[in-house]
């Protein structure tokens, strides 16, 4: 319909026509270009690949080339609606401390990510004892980016530790949206979190 | 200097207020403008030129006849385009292309003003453009545009008009000169000054100190390229063939190509210009009068902002760009920033490099479109 794959669709529904948004690894913004034309969101973004960088600024978005470890510093506290992390948690050094980040600088931080409790993710550990590589983490070990990776049940866990609420969650499978034994079936995962 | 060309001059109807405390009496400001404005006078952009530029930023230059700066940029079918703005580009004061400056006669007894020029700073020159933007009847600005010194003065216009400004680009900048900076000026000046043909800012024009201005301009021009970029274009390489000459004539290219680009210089700039405007430089700082928080600098602006560095440039290194771009978040500003690769180090913002051109297109539309 719009471009959007079914998992940045699932983010975008997240949010309220003419909020504030601060999208962390935002890429090329197609996420930020989507929630400014159809809802009239006001969007920044930061994102850590310079040509990426190029060509979200070339679409008009304001995005600053950096990355979240260190880049989030600046942004002031409760300045946006919605910091949203979506399919980089895993990727950040830190994921801890870019959390803290995200509901410092967003009244909301809306965080998605690949399950890695998945049934398949477990089959491949427990049936081959192979690190596995599937639909949503399609690069082996040595080449992925993906460094930090939680299960649902990881992440509740750290969002507890960090008391922080939990507010909404949504989960797919594939392109189904499930609900029943998430950290079982779901191949990825949306929280909505505030502090 | 040929004194003789007759360049687009307005004369302020007002005297010029300066940061020194002094007044400059009714400058003269010497401009050029592409494009046509609009019935709704929105589509203004304003260029502002480096240390050594002019207002020539799209047209050939009555004196090198070489076309404009800026070429790259500004034309038809370039980001900033004269079938869509209205494109003003003036010579700083202090400069040498026809503004006011210590080359002009001085309105009492008509001889060179030379050192009696008061020092001007960024935010004096930017004055004097809004001096011309309001005698063209202009009320708000598209975007400020420039790099490098241009850049300066583009982030100066946000803080000193935020009302009348819609974007800014900044490109290749800083919001200070670093001590690297100041002490590479500091060569340069004192090159012009130790040259006996100086007399103190007082040489007769067409007899100025040709070899310190030279000179200076070779130090600096060091300053806009790159090691990679010296390197590839001229290596080692001898000016004849693989024989040493054994001597201090310019035996290596890179010496021969910098005092060519020294001796053209001094045939179009000023030397007492070259000492004014970069002490103007010098004394730029826009978090000084903000207790040096940046980001409060930025507090009243209201512009967008377009912040772009070059991997290669380290005279204004991409840390200066990033200070400015942390201030400008921080101040809640909309802001963009990239870093894009080019081997020419600073020089990169006025030749061909990937990216630049769309991106500023891109910013620019964007800015066009949220009327």
């Amino acid at each position: 319909m719009n471009g959007l794959s079914v998992r940045l669709q699932q983010v975008a529904r997240q949010i309220p026509a003419g909020a504030t948004v601060l999208d962390v690894g935002c890429s090329d913004g197609q996420l930020l270009a989507h929630l400014r034309d159809s809802k009239g969101v006001d969007g920044r973004g930061i994102e850590l690949d310079p040509e990426r960088v190029a060509r979200a600024v070339g679409r008009g978005l304001s995005v600053v080339q950096g990355d979240a470890t260190h880049d989030l510093a600046a942004f002031p506290d409760q300045s946006v609606d919605y910091a949203i992390l979506s399919e980089t948690l895993q990727a950040m050094d830190a994921p801890r401390k870019v959390l803290a980040e995200l509901v410092r600088i967003g009244r909301r931080a809306v965080v998605a990510f690949p399950n890695f409790g998945h049934w398949r993710v477990r089959a491949d550990l427990v049936l081959k004892g192979r690190m596995p590589v599937t639909r949503t983490l399609p690069v082996s070990w040595y080449e992925t980016e993906n460094i930090h990776f939680c299960t649902i049940d990881d992440f509740r866990a750290l969002a507890d530790d960090m008391a922080l609420r939990i507010e909404a969650q949504a989960f797919l499978s594939g392109e189904q949206p499930i609900s029943a034994w998430p950290n079982l079936r779901a191949d990825h995962a949306l929280f909505i979190l505030s502090r | 200097m040929s004194p003789s060309i007759a360049h687009q001059t307005l004369r302020l109807a007002h005297d010029l207020p300066l940061d020194s405390g002094q007044l400059l009496p009714r400058p003269t400001v010497a401009y050029e403008t592409l494009g046509t404005l609009d019935a709704d006078r929105s589509n203004a952009i304003l260029i502002c030129h480096a240390l050594t530029g002019d207002q020539y930023v799209g047209t050939d230059h009555p004196l090198t006849g070489k076309p404009g700066w800026w070429t790259r940029m500004v034309g038809p079918g370039r980001p900033i385009d004269p079938a869509r703005h209205f494109i003003i580009c003036s010579n700083v004061i202090g400069g040498c292309m026809g503004s006011e400056g210590p080359a002009s006669p001085h309105p009492e007894d008509g001889k060179p003003w030379g050192l009696r020029f008061p020092v001007v700073t960024i935010a004096d020159m930017v004055r004097a453009q809004a001096g011309l933007i309001d005698a063209l009847g202009i009320d708000t600005l598209l975007a400020v545009v420039g790099g490098s010194m241009g850049g300066m003065q583009a982030l100066q216009w946000a803080t000193s008009y935020p009302q009348r400004v819609r974007s800014v680009l900044a490109i290749a900048t800083a919001a200070r000169h670093s001590a690297q900076n100041i002490a590479f000026h500091e060569v340069g000046r004192q090159a012009i000054m130790a040259d006996p043909k100086w007399k103190a800012g007082a040489y007769a024009p067409g007899n100025g100190p040709a070899n310190g201005l030279a000179v200076a301009r070779m130090a600096a021009h060091i300053t806009y390229l790159s090691e990679e970029g010296l390197t590839a274009k001229f290596g080692r390489h001898l000016q004849q063939g693989t024989e040493k000459r054994f001597g201090f004539d310019a035996d290596f290219q890179v010496e021969s190509y910098l005092r060519h680009q020294g001796m053209s210089f001094v045939d179009r700039f000023d030397a007492n210009a070259y000492l004014y405007i970069t002490r103007a430089l010098d004394y730029f700082d826009l978090a000084e009068g903000y207790g040096g928080k940046l980001a409060d600098a930025f507090a009243a602006t209201r512009a967008r902002f377009c912040v772009i560095s070059f991997d290669s440039d380290w005279l204004y290194p991409t840390a200066e760009a990033r200070r400015i771009v942390q201030a400008l978040v921080a101040a809640g500003r909309h802001a963009s920033f990239v870093e894009l690769a080019s081997p020419f180090g600073h020089d990169a913002f006025l030749l061909d490099t990937p990216g630049l051109n769309d991106v500023i297109d891109g910013f620019l539309k964007a800015v066009e479109q949220n009327a």
